[in-house]
């Protein structure tokens, strides 16, 4: 028995239009991708309560914010915009300085965020020392 | 005057490699693509001076978003009580131990809710987080 071909069938892919459709998912990644990068003010929190840590009295400073955006820092109430300034002296007399922040509960968060702000400012280029405290219960 | 053209050369730009190029650029987005978008709650950032890009992938990046009205939306997860977020965070971070918490807080938002929310992040160990921010000048 013979069993010949009867036609000789192309069997190539056509790749005309390969550019085409590689055109079209370019496009789609093109538009979906999102390069906005998220920015903001990195921090971190302290350990939970098991790692504690005990600071040298001359090391630390407590800033606490009211629900007024008053700031009173260790005892004594300074101007928001004074605080890089004030910071900044007190890091050169101890390096190891840490700041500890406390918030009212009404406090409004962009108050917060100026201060955090500012105390990142007064530490420059170093890695800033600030440790939010936990809010006392009232 | 009557210049003549000394040699013919041919003008055609060579468009073999074209489908090449948009492969590579093709790839490019696709690598760089994140289908990963929460629309969150609604939320007017407030502004500071030291915005830094979140270092690292947007992969490792988890977005709580609190509101006005204290309202907490943790990635697709809503909090209604704060305390689960503890397990939510610890699930989250046990997946990628490289997890930053970004926090979209609204600038009329108390401190009270950020507060808790960061307390629960400490007790999931959960301690690298950054404050969204909107870059602007103090």
């Amino acid at each position: 028995m013979l069993l010949g071909k009867r036609k000789k069938v192309s069997v190539d892919i056509p790749m005309a239009s390969l550019p085409d459709i590689v055109f079209l998912l370019l496009i789609f990644f093109l538009v979906t991708t999102t390069i906005d990068a998220e920015k903001g003010l990195d921090l971190v929190l302290p350990p939970p309560d098991a790692t504690e840590q005990e600071i040298a009295k001359k090391n630390l400073i407590n800033l606490l914010v009211n629900a007024a955006g008053d700031v009173l820092l260790d005892g004594e109430l300074v101007e928001i915009r004074d605080i890089t300034r004030i910071i900044k002296e007190r890091i050169q007399d101890s390096p190891l300085l840490v700041v500890s922040l406390k918030t009212d509960k009404q406090t409004r968060y962009d108050v917060y965020i100026d201060v955090i702000d500012r105390l990142k400012k007064a530490w420059g280029d170093r890695p800033a020392r600030i440790s939010i405290a936990e809010p006392e219960e009232n | 005057m009557k210049f003549e053209r000394k040699t013919k050369i041919s003008t055609a730009i060579p468009t073999a490699s074209l489908p090449d190029i948009i492969f590579m650029l093709l790839i490019f987005f696709m690598v760089a693509t994140v289908f990963k978008q929460f629309s969150g709650l609604k939320v007017s950032l407030p502004d500071a001076e030291l915005v830094k890009k979140i270092p690292g992938s947007k992969r490792h990046v988890v977005t709580i978003w609190i509101d006005k009205n204290n309202q907490v939306v943790c990635d697709d997860y809503k909090v209604d009580n704060v305390i689960n977020l503890r397990n939510v965070l610890y699930e989250k971070r046990v997946k990628d131990p490289q997890m930053i918490i970004a926090m979209k807080v609204d600038k009329e938002a108390p401190m009270g809710i950020v507060n808790e929310v960061e307390q629960e992040a400490r007790k999931a160990n959960a301690l690298r987080i950054n404050y969204s921010a909107i870059p602007g000048v103090l």
